[in-house]
């Protein structure tokens, strides 16, 4: 759990933070969105002491930071850097092991903890593991950031726009491997993004924040359903709320189910369980279907969703 | 093994020289024939070199310690006031000649070896303290901040972070310093000191060619064989930072 009590920080005269609270459940994914220079990555740095507040109190797991050894409170808060910070000098398995081996973990644990996770973020080690920093892709490099914040098996994770500067396609495949990683071990996560629908996919919930203010702290459909300022409204979007909203249920909670899961159907359109309403709506206005089958993760037609029941009941 | 070679060639070449001058003397004495002695050899040469490179060596050691610790606390967050003043000193102080340095420290430390090895000490420092602050300076600051913020301490992020990668400047400005003292230690033959500057002011005070001629081309082999060497030492400076550096 991470509390921050009226939390302020200055540079010079600039209020960079201005006198924020916020309160981070165990195990929860609370993220920042804003736009840039809103004090987002300021915020977060703070939260592992590598800028010092200027006023205010904040707390990890009921103790002051102030009073911890910066070094022990972060080899147990995963850091994953705006623009990676992988170590050009170090191979990808090194800079994977750092933190384990300042915790001085035996070589053994360190070589099978690694190749875990190349192996969990898509990576493979025989390929990757011994290749240096630049001669990755941006995506990998950013794969290896997020390994590299995990390897200690760290209790909170601090991730500054982890996935920014990707093309659409890598981002949502790195986003779907946040949630699944999310869902295997659950972590506190402070996420900072500016991408709105970033956020509401992988949030908890979302704190969105305006010139160092906390503008409002709760969960994505209650952001879209009642944004508390004209600023959040815009942010969220006027226009398509209601696609967003769509894009946060999946198709599960409005398909009629059959009795048991049948055999799919070859070669015809199919939606996943988990695919968003927001998708299968898409799909059914693209294709001109008025209804979709449904199929569950090993590939049986488990129900089917309609067209109507999506725009009665989707928002 | 194929970057060493120039080196291990150059340096067969510098004592060969030494050793067999004298061999060359019908080459000196076609260049110098009114002479009766066109050999230097009131000093053996290989003295004169052993004395050369140790003032060479010694002023190198102490300023790339001082140098370099110099560069490391002007740009730690304590030291950071320090950082314009101490980059100012490094970037005038090499305009300043090395000769008047030697003028100036002779009266205060006297005739020998001092006033060379302070002269030395000091115009070496420049280079190495100017890329020191160039090379800890020019770290990409989100690798800074990574390491500090997986919880490395400052002394592990120097050692294990920052030294390694700004390595390569740093040895670049030490190469320099040697090259430029090697040259400059010669000075020190005249105000006392046994360098391979003494067969070449020798030879200016006797009108002697083939004795300045002597001194010169052993100076410039030890020069470029230092040189060379470094050139294989900034080479064999981690592979995986050469690979970041393309
Ligand atoms: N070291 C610093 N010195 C002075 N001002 C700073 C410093 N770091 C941040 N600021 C200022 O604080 C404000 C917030 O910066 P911050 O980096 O937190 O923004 P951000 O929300 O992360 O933006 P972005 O989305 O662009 O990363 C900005 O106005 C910035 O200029
Ligand atoms: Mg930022």
């Amino acid at each position: 759990m991470i509390e921050l009590k009226n939390v302020t920080r200055r540079f010079g005269d600039t209020v960079a933070v201005d006198g924020i609270d916020l309160a981070i459940e165990t195990g929860e994914v609370c993220v920042l969105v804003g736009s840039s220079g809103c004090g987002k990555s300021t915020t977060l740095r703070m939260i592992n002491r590598l800028l010092p507040h200027s006023s205010g109190e904040i707390r990890v797991d009921g103790k002051d930071i102030t009073t911890l050894n910066p070094e022990r409170l972060r080899l147990n808060m995963g850091y994953v850097i705006q623009g990676t910070g992988l170590f050009p000098h170090w191979t990808v398995a090194r800079n994977i092991a750092l933190v384990p081996r300042l915790l001085k973990w035996p070589q053994a644990r360190v070589d099978a903890r690694v190749r875990e996770l190349m192996t969990l973020l898509d990576l493979d080690p025989d390929t990757y593991a011994n290749k240096y920093p630049a001669q990755l892709s941006g995506g990998q490099a950013q794969r290896v950031g997020v390994a590299r914040a995990l390897a200690a098996d760290p209790n909170i994770l601090l991730m500054d726009e982890p996935f920014g500067a990707l093309d659409a396609i890598t981002r949502e495949n790195l986003q779907l491997e946040m949630l699944r990683i999310q869902r295997q071990v659950r972590k506190t996560t402070v996420f900072v993004t500016h991408d709105i629908d970033e956020a509401l996919k992988l949030a908890t919930r979302i704190a969105v924040m305006d010139q160092g203010r906390i503008v409002q702290h709760d969960t994505p459909e209650n952001i879209l359903r009642h944004p508390a300022s004209e600023f959040v409204e815009n942010l969220v979007g006027k226009q398509d709320r209601g696609l967003k909203l769509m894009s946060l249920r999946p198709v599960r909670e409005l398909m009629t189910a059959h009795a048991r899961p049948r055999p799919a159907t070859p070669g015809a359109d199919a939606l996943g369980e988990d695919d968003s309403l927001r998708e299968a709506l898409s799909v059914m206005l693209c294709r001109n279907l008025t209804q979709l089958p449904v199929c569950n993760g090993r590939g049986e037609e488990t129900g089917v969703i309609a067209r109507e029941r999506i725009i009665r009941d989707g928002v | 093994m194929r970057n060493w070679l120039p080196v291990l060639l150059l340096i067969a070449l510098l004592c060969g020289l030494c050793a067999a001058m004298p061999v060359l003397e019908p080459l000196f004495r076609g260049l110098q024939p009114d002479k009766a002695r066109v050999i230097y050899q009131r000093e053996s040469l290989f003295f004169l070199l052993g004395h050369h490179l140790m003032l060479v060596a010694v002023s190198a050691a102490v300023a790339t310690l001082v140098a370099v610790a110099a560069g490391i606390f002007a740009t730690r967050p304590s030291g950071r006031d320090f950082l314009p003043l101490v980059s100012q000193v490094a970037s005038i102080g090499q305009t300043f000649p090395p000769v008047a340095v030697l003028a100036l420290a002779v009266p205060v430390l006297g005739f020998g070896e001092a006033p060379i090895l302070f002269a030395l000490m000091l115009y070496g420092l420049l280079p190495i303290l100017r890329n020191t602050l160039a090379g800890l300076e020019g770290l990409d600051p989100t690798v800074r901040e990574a390491a500090l913020g997986m919880g490395m301490s400052p002394w592990q992020v120097l050692c294990q972070v920052e030294l390694p990668l700004a390595g390569r400047v740093i040895l670049a400005g030490i190469r320099t310093s040697v090259t430029i003292n090697i040259a400059t230690a010669a000075i020190g033959s005249t105000i006392g000191a046994r360098t391979l500057g003494d067969p070449v002011i020798a030879g200016l005070v006797n009108g002697n060619t083939a004795y300045v001629l002597q001194g010169a081309i052993l100076i410039g082999l030890l020069a470029l064989a230092a040189d060379s060497l470094f050139e294989a030492l900034e080479r064999a400076w981690g592979a995986g930072v050469a690979i970041a550096n393309k």
